[in-house]
């Protein structure tokens, strides 16, 4: 990837931000690297847009400090800061055409009038409008739109591009192929750019990096696929694909499920109570008779097996009452071994997929 | 600017939950008082032309023509049969014409709420071009049709339904048609806003269960065209309270309100403190009304909030 | 809401409905097309309809100098008004739909004040006042307390244009490098200009309609429009009143339609 010689790194520390009383954002720190694609992944109300607002500088945080480059620009206007930002509903100048759209920050830039129509041309090419330049906005699809609004953010040149959720008022198709696309301009401009979004996989396909965001608070920040991996939260686990936990101890300086002592590739952590992710595509459908050594083994009763075709899901309950939810293909020598519905039935976890969380 | 960069510098290099605080406090009441000022002018035009004005009145009116203390100018009100008078004779208007209002503004307003849009919007215009036009014009025309010689009496007379003109100008039934003709908008349109956002799908259930129109009428649409016909109510009985312009020109001096009796007190006679008395309680009842309105209306919509 | 009658009742079933309504609808339009007409008539007596037609009450009321003059200052100050009722007003509305202000609320209530409190008690408070500071019988004095009736108007009709804007159009220009001023004019003030034009239109309406207030602190050179037709209504009915009227009502139709014209536009 190319790092555009006017990216810039974000040093964002100790951001505060009350509505009223109700805090929103507490005590939050993060680093965007010069020319990183990183994503603000979180529930709906666990403050993405209105730390995308500060950021941009339409919402004045309570404290903090935002650093780009090495200047701080926490009360500096907006328009001085230097940002493209693309909201969710596009925003366009409904008033102006597609060319007056995308000029309007070139002309607030005081750029000639030859150069100005130079840099529209390439900007609508970049984002494969060609000759759209005259159209009303409101003649313009949904598609059309968010590429407008994407080249006004872009064609000034900015040292940092904003999004929130600027998909997801596009149809699924549509979605999926503007990702690939948006994620094809970044590595082509290279811009810092922080991405709002509640969707993990729209997150996982596009970023560099993923912050997610939990109750005002950054739960981790990671590559999406250690995120997946190494989930640090239980937040996490369960935000970052599918889990199940299960309660395990450690002591001694082993881990033990119940009675059962519980292998994991990882040095094992300092004492107390800790919870076990199990992903359902990790576990696997042990027979009886296999050897089980550097596995764990989970012993419960099946309760319902759903095929989905080329797949299937099992359902157990463990002794204890929880849910386990086991994915796997429907390959024969999976499906022999398949006990009926109320039968025991065994599940085997790998030493090296055995993750511990802290327990919220 | 200077000082500021160089606080935010300093800040800047410290970390904890109150980084910058003060810069953002400070930026924070530089937008407030941006804010303030875009209001400034138009709040000060407020208080000079309205509050000062009154507040002043209200003063004067705490005190008696030697220019001691007393509350002789509240009292006269209980005391002299005249203001007792004028105080019945506006109340009476007031309810009369509200009445009229309600039992010609209900059928219009239904009226125009069950017609095709086309239809109720050239409709509406013959409701919203009266609202517009001048309370004198429309007096005037009152005066016109309704006085002694006037086109009424004169078609009466032709017709030989009559033979001697009916009195129906200066005096009282002169002042309460002129009032509901100049007041009946200010009721039809709340309403008819109110009525068009009754759900049509609720009509229409209600009649599939076998409601006849008139029981679907009388148990779904009118309690629901509730709220809008209150709000446009006490919009018209307070106008009434202080209207001034059509009981002075078709009252024939025979039906004396209370804005009337204000303009007298303080043009005429120059009693100031005893017309600012009789404006600090027209006030107090306006005031008053439209917070009981506001107490009843905001009682119910939290009763209807709570039960779904 | 759809196109058509909302119940399945039949248009005759409501027949009666619309005779009833269609009555009111008449009694409210009825007196200004009575009056458009009288002005039209030949006689001093009010016959309707007039036996014989002439424009004889509209040479009175354009060939005497007090009623032009009257005609003038009411111009003059319904202009004035305007002038100052709509940025002010318009200034207001925007920094209360912002509603970051701790006082939102009474802000508010303070600046819709003069559609709550009675007019007398504004008539006789402003003569009250301006008879300290010398503003009584003044094109100012008339001005001021026009433009505190007008705002409220202007206020609620740009309020209502901004409530409908997107909001992040205005932090997208700004965004985009335009300053404060060059975000409102830019981007903001095109897209409610008609609620803006129409707020205009009504102060217009409101300052020139006006009768109670004018009738204390207007007078002498000052007399308005208002206030000597109220003057001379008093007196007797002179039929020169109807052609004035028509006048008026004139005016309201051509302001309303344009102020029609625009919102249908927006
Ligand atoms: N202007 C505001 N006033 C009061 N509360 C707000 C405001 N904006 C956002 N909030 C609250 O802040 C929280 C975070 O909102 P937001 O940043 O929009 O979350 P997200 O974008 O992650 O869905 C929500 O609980 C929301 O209700
Ligand atoms: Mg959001």
């Amino acid at each position: 990837m190319s790092i555009a010689p006017s990216a810039l790194p974000i040093g964002m520390r100790g951001i505060e931000k009350r509505f009223g009383s109700v805090p929103v954002l507490r005590d939050l720190n993060l680093d965007v690297e010069a020319g990183e694609f990183l994503t603000l992944l979180g529930p709906s109300g666990s403050g993405k847009t209105t730390l995308l607002m500060i950021l941009a500088g339409f919402v004045r945080a309570n404290a903090g400090s935002i650093r780009v480059g090495g200047d701080e620009i926490i009360t500096t206007p907006p328009h001085k800061r230097n940002i493209g930002m693309v909201f969710q509903n596009y925003a366009l100048f409904p008033h102006m055409n597609v060319f007056h759209n995308i000029a309007f920050p070139l002309k607030q830039r005081g750029v000639a009038a030859a150069e100005t129509a130079e840099r529209v041309e390439k900007a609508l090419d970049l984002v494969k409008l060609q000759g759209l330049g005259e159209r009303r906005v409101d003649q313009l699809s949904g598609g059309q739109r968010q590429r407008v609004a994407l080249a006004r953010a872009i064609v000034f040149e900015p040292r940092i591009v904003l999004m929130d959720e600027p998909l997801s008022a596009l149809d699924k198709g549509l979605r999926e192929h503007m990702q690939i696309e948006l994620r094809a301009l970044h590595r082509r401009l290279g811009m810092t750019t922080v991405y709002v979004t509640h969707d993990q996989r729209e997150a996982i396909t596009m970023s560099d990096r993923i912050a997610v965001m939990n109750g005002g608070r950054i739960e981790q920040l990671d590559k999406p696929e250690s995120l997946y991996a190494r989930p640090q939260t239980q937040f996490v686990a369960s935000f970052i694909g599918e889990s199940n936990f299960i309660p395990v101890e450690c002591r001694n300086g082993s881990v033990w499920y119940e009675d059962r002592r519980i292998h994991t590739a990882a040095a094992t952590p300092a004492a107390g109570q800790y919870l076990m992710v199990l992903r359902p595509e990790k576990l696997r459908l042990l027979a009886t008779a296999e050897p089980t050594s550097g596995v764990n083994v989970l012993n419960a009763t099946l309760s319902d097996i759903i095929y989905q075709g080329d797949s299937f899901v099992c359902y157990a309950v463990l002794r204890d009452g929880r849910q386990l939810t086991l994915r796997d293909y429907c390959r024969s020598d999976v499906l022999a071994k398949m006990p009926a519905p109320g039968q025991p039935v065994s599940f085997g976890l790998d030493a090296q997929d055995t993750i511990l969380v802290a327990a919220d | 600017m200077g000082a500021q960069t160089a606080v935010m510098q300093e800040n800047a290099g410290r970390a904890g939950p109150d980084l910058n605080t003060q810069a953002l406090r400070t930026d924070a009441r530089r937008e407030s008082l941006r804010l303030l000022a875009l209001l400034s002018p138009s709040l000060l035009l407020v208080f000079a032309i309205i509050i000062v004005p009154i507040g002043w009145l209200f003063w004067l009116s705490l005190f008696d023509e030697a220019g001691g203390f007393s509350a002789a100018n509240y009292a006269r009100f209980f005391e002299q049969a005249s203001y007792i008078k004028t105080f019945v004779t506006t109340f009476k208007v007031a309810f009369i014409v509200t009445g009229a209002c309600v039992l010609l503004g209900y059928p219009l307003a239904y009226m125009l709420s069950q017609l095709p849009r086309r239809a109720a919007s050239i409709c509406l215009i013959f409701v919203i071009l009266p609202f517009w036009t001048s309370v004198l014009v429309r007096t005037y025309a009152w005066l016109v049709i309704l006085q002694r010689k006037g086109l009424i009496n004169s078609w009466l007379i032709d017709l030989g339904v009559i033979s001697q003109p009916l009195s129906l100008a200066n005096n009282l039934s002169g002042v309460v048609i002129g009032m509901t003709h100049i007041l009946l908008p200010f009721l039809v349109l709340p309403l008819y806003a109110s009525m068009k956002t009754i759900d049509t799908d609720c009509l229409r259930a209600g009649m599939n269960l076998g409601a006849g129109p008139v029981a679907t009428f009388r148990q779904i649409f009118f309690p629901l065209s509730l709220p809008g016909l209150a709000s446009g109510v006490v919009i018209v009985f307070v106008l009434c309270l202080g209207f001034f312009v059509t009981p002075a020109l078709m009252g024939g001096g025979k039906v004396n309100m209370w804005a009337m009796r204000m303009e007298q007190t303080t043009s005429l006679y120059s009693n100031w403190g005893a017309g600012a008395a009789l404006g600090v309680v027209l006030l107090v009842v306006t005031l008053a009304l439209l917070g009981l309105f506001q107490w009843l209306l905001g009682a119910r919509a939290t009763g209807v909030w709570s039960s779904r | 809401m759809s196109e058509d009658v909302g119940l399945p009742i039949s248009h005759r079933q409501r027949l009666w409905l619309y005779c009833l309504g269609g009555l009111v609808l008449l009694f409210l339009i009825a007196p200004s097309i009575i009056i458009v007409i009288m002005s039209f008539s030949d006689s001093t007596l009010l016959q309707f309809p007039p036996q014989q037609w002439s424009l004889r009450w509209y040479q009175t009321y354009f060939g005497s100098l007090e009623w032009r003059d009257a005609t003038i200052v009411s111009v003059k100050v319904a202009i004035m008004t305007v002038l100052v009722a709509t940025p002010l007003g318009t200034a207001a509305a925007y920094a209360i739909n912002r509603g970051t202000l701790r006082f939102n609320g009474t802000i508010n209530a303070l600046l819709t004040a003069s559609l709550i409190v009675p007019v007398i008690l504004i008539g006789i408070g402003t003569f009250f006042l301006y008879a300290r500071i010398g503003l009584n019988n003044t094109l100012t004095g008339l001005v001021i307390a026009h433009t505190v009736q007008a705002l409220p108007l202007v206020v609620l009709t740009v309020l209502s244009g901004l409530r409908s804007y997107d909001m992040n159009q205005e932090r997208v220009a700004r965004s985009l490098g335009a300053g404060r001023v060059a975000a409102f004019w830019q981007v903001t003030m095109p897209q409610i200009r008609f609620s803006i034009v129409s707020g205009a239109l009504f102060a217009f309406i409101t300052s020139f309609d006006e009768v109670v207030v004018s009738l204390f602190i207007s007078g002498g050179e000052t007399t308005t429009l208002t206030r000597r037709m109220f003057n001379a209504l008093r007196d007797q009915i002179d039929p020169t009143i109807a052609a004035i009227s028509t006048c008026l009502i004139v005016l309201s139709v051509v302001l309303l339609s344009v102020a029609q014209i625009f919102g249908r536009r927006h």
